[in-house]
């Protein structure tokens, strides 16, 4: 889901380059401290929440008021694209840095590959003699699976709007506490196995203690921006990869195409689940929501630091096991620029936060796809990297209808369908043609 | 052995391709973008290059040999069309992009130029052709075996690492040709640029004759890179400024006079 969030997100506390430290914390609404800055800011903030067509549209006449109008609204739209293709970089980074970090574990650990059971949530087992009942034991898998998450998310949507946060806090604390603690453990014991590396009960115990306590204080409380995201990365990581374990073959690929079409709907019909949680949170003017975000807020001012215009985005970023489809979201939060205003020159150029948010749950079904086709694909290499171009380029478009349409959009549909449509071309068509080229040495 | 076999041959396909990145596309998001989507097309075409002789090959007697080879030259063939083809589509892309930000921005000027974007759609293209065609290779060098032991050549490794820097390059220098000769209408020039990547192609076809195939395609990518060199606009006095390392005297002079009221009309 990506929104486009103008209103929800400023700050009081004046923040400047040495501010490292990010609360996790919704943040307090803004006082507006001059009443000419307010107006201005606040007919931009306006201005930028209407479509960017309308800015051709914008009066041109020599009256000074509405030529500023739109003088303003090209340099938040340039300032828009402008910033837009950093803001892909950046999603780009963690989204490769956690795909590397599922395929290297596939490729390296066995456990991950191999069958030991199924989770409860696809009860039905696909070995089956003939290929429609394999078939139809996935599509059933997958109904169920979907269900499941169609049920947490109206449920978690209701905590919310009835403003349960403790009950919705304690949920996403313990799940991360899962997460950080038994899923690293088992990770690490299997990848200490595959070494053959020894290590002693004490020294594990230091090592997953440290790792699972840091790791829950800069994903509830307050923390070093990066270390914040590497966490999440790696939660995400290792999520995706119990998936990858445990999902049967055929129920994951048909799960990954409907995951995707839920996703699509859930944030896109006005009574999907997702679209209703961005609406209640716009109307609290709240973040959205300590569910799993991963921010990629960078924020920097150069010159005064005004109060009004301090960037600290919210990284509330927690995880709970079952609210997959909840954080399919990626949220630009722009605000609207502060340009130099000719008629005090006091005022110097201020560079805003632009930050954005990209939902856990999206980075973990990008690695699933990724780590599937890296663990099943006869073609190896090739279908991998296919599938992990395919991803980024699908991302690429979804940030660039988000630059576009500037409101919550899904981030799961494309990139998932070209992941999909690359999978099994490559793994299908290149593969042959390109393993019948490398035996005669032949290049293309 | 096969570690060093592994990481010789990954730093001979991919140590130019690596440096030319990491120095000159990694910092700029936009050059990463371009990147990305150049090898996005590339695979598109290749997609389509392999459903055309996954066809043909399924359609055709699968016993004979001679036709099985002769519909692999022709799948050789179409995919480097293809290429070809989609370097044109990602030519017309960018163009249309390059003029979207052009309008954007505040000066008037797009913060990428189009011979940039050349430089990095050819090497993005070379890159992902390279690694397709050589990271299933440089994965097994890895592992257990002996190479050519059913009499194949036992250079097989280097020679394919060799090949690979050869494309990676040949690639780059295409592309700043490709592009330039399109947006100067010189399609005289766009047909040399196709007929000397099938000529590459057409040379690997006489592997393992490695003196046939290896030598004449790195003199080719020796003159493809001098065509694109000067086709970028470089020249022998723009080397000789470069290594001399002078600082340019700086030929605007400033001229002060006084003060002077404007004539009025």
């Amino acid at each position: 889901m990506i929104t486009f969030m103008n209103n929800s997100d400023s700050e009081e506390e004046p923040c400047n380059e040495r501010t490292s430290l990010m609360s996790a914390e919704s943040p307090p609404v803004p006082s507006y401290q001059d009443g000419l800055q307010a107006s201005e800011a606040g007919e931009a903030q306006a201005r930028s929440s209407r479509s960017p067509n309308n800015i051709a549209d914008g009066d041109m006449s020599d009256s000074g008021v509405p030529v500023r109008e739109s003088a303003l609204e090209n340099e938040e739209e340039e300032l828009t694209l402008k910033y837009g293709a950093k803001h892909v970089i950046m999603l780009f980074v963690p989204v490769t840095l956690c795909m590397i970090v599922v395929v290297a574990t596939i490729k390296s650990v066995r456990f991950y590959t191999e069958k030991n059971g199924q989770l409860i949530y696809t009860p039905f087992s696909e070995d089956t003699p003939s290929v429609g009942q394999r078939l139809l034991n996935s599509v059933l898998n997958t109904i169920i699976m979907i269900s499941v998450i169609v049920v947490m998310t109206v449920f978690l949507v209701l905590l919310y709007k009835y403003r349960c946060y403790k009950f919705i806090h304690g949920w996403l604390i313990l799940s991360s506490l899962m997460l950080l603690f038994l899923f690293t453990y088992i990770y690490l014991g299997e990848v200490l196995k595959t070494y053959n590396v020894a290590m002693d009960y004490p020294t594990l115990f230091l090592v997953i203690w440290n790792f699972g306590a840091v790791g829950m204080i800069c994903i509830h409380w307050k923390g070093p921006l990066q270390l914040q995201q590497a966490y999440l990365i790696m939660i995400s990581a290792l999520m995706a990869l119990v998936f990858i374990k445990y999902l049967p073959e055929w129920s994951a690929w048909v799960i990954l195409g409907a995951i995707s079409i839920y996703d699509l709907m859930a944030v896109l019909c006005p009574k999907g689940p997702l679209r209703m949680l961005v609406e209640t949170a716009q109307e609290r003017n709240e973040p959205i929501f300590p569910a799993l975000i991963y921010s990629s807020a960078m924020m920097w001012t150069v010159g005064m630091a005004k109060p009004d215009t301090a960037a600290r985005g919210p990284s509330q970023q927690t995880w709970d096991a079952g609210l997959l489809a909840c954080h399919s979201s990626i949220q630009s939060k722009t605000r609207s620029p502060v340009s130099t205003r000719p008629i005090t020159s006091f005022e110097e150029l201020e560079e805003e936060e632009r930050g954005v948010k990209l939902g856990l749950g999206d980075f973990i079904f990008y690695s699933v796809l990724v780590g599937k086709a890296a663990a099943t694909a006869s073609g190896d290499w090739n279908t991998t990297l296919a599938c992990f171009v395919a991803i980024l380029i699908g991302l690429c478009l979804t940030l660039l209808l988000l630059a576009v349409f500037k409101k919550a959009l899904p981030a799961l549909p494309i990139s998932i369908t070209f992941g999909l449509v690359f999978y099994f071309s490559t793994d299908n068509l290149v593969r042959p043609f390109m393993d019948t080229l490398a035996s005669h040495q032949l290049y293309i | 052995m096969g570690a060093a076999i592994f990481f010789g041959c990954a730093g001979i396909a991919f140590g130019p391709a690596l440096a030319l990145v990491v120095l000159t596309v990694a910092a700029e998001p936009l050059r990463v973008i371009v990147l990305v989507a150049g090898a996005f097309f590339w695979l598109v075409s290749l997609l389509l290059a392999s459903l055309i002789w996954f066809i043909s090959v399924h359609l055709s007697d699968r016993e004979d040999a001679k036709l099985q080879h002769g519909l692999l030259i022709f799948g050789a063939a179409v995919s480097v069309l293809l290429q070809e083809a989609f370097r044109f589509a990602y030519f017309k892309l960018l163009k249309k992009a390059d003029e979207g930000l052009a309008t954007i921005s505040e000066d008037g000027r797009s913060p990428i130029s189009l011979r940039q974007m050349a430089y990095v759609s050819g090497l993005s293209f070379g890159i992902i052709s390279g690694v397709f065609s050589v990271i299933n290779v440089l994965s097994d060098s890895m592992g257990p075996g002996i190479v050519g032991i059913h009499g194949d050549s036992p250079y097989y490794f280097i020679t394919s690492a060799f090949l690979t820097m050869a494309l990676v390059l040949l690639h780059t220098f295409w592309g700043v040709v490709f592009f330039d000769a399109c947006e100067k209408r010189r399609y005289w020039c766009l047909g040399l640029v196709v007929a000397s990547h099938l000529l590459a192609s057409g040379l690997t076809f006489l592997n393992p004759w490695y003196e046939a195939s290896l030598v004449p395609i790195f003199i080719m990518t020796l003159c493809t890179g001098l065509w694109a060199f000067f086709t970028a606009g470089g020249s022998f006095r723009n080397i000789i400024k470069c290594l001399s390392c002078k600082q340019e005297d700086d030929s605007r002079v400033l001229m002060y006079s006084a003060l002077q009221v404007p004539l009025e009309d």
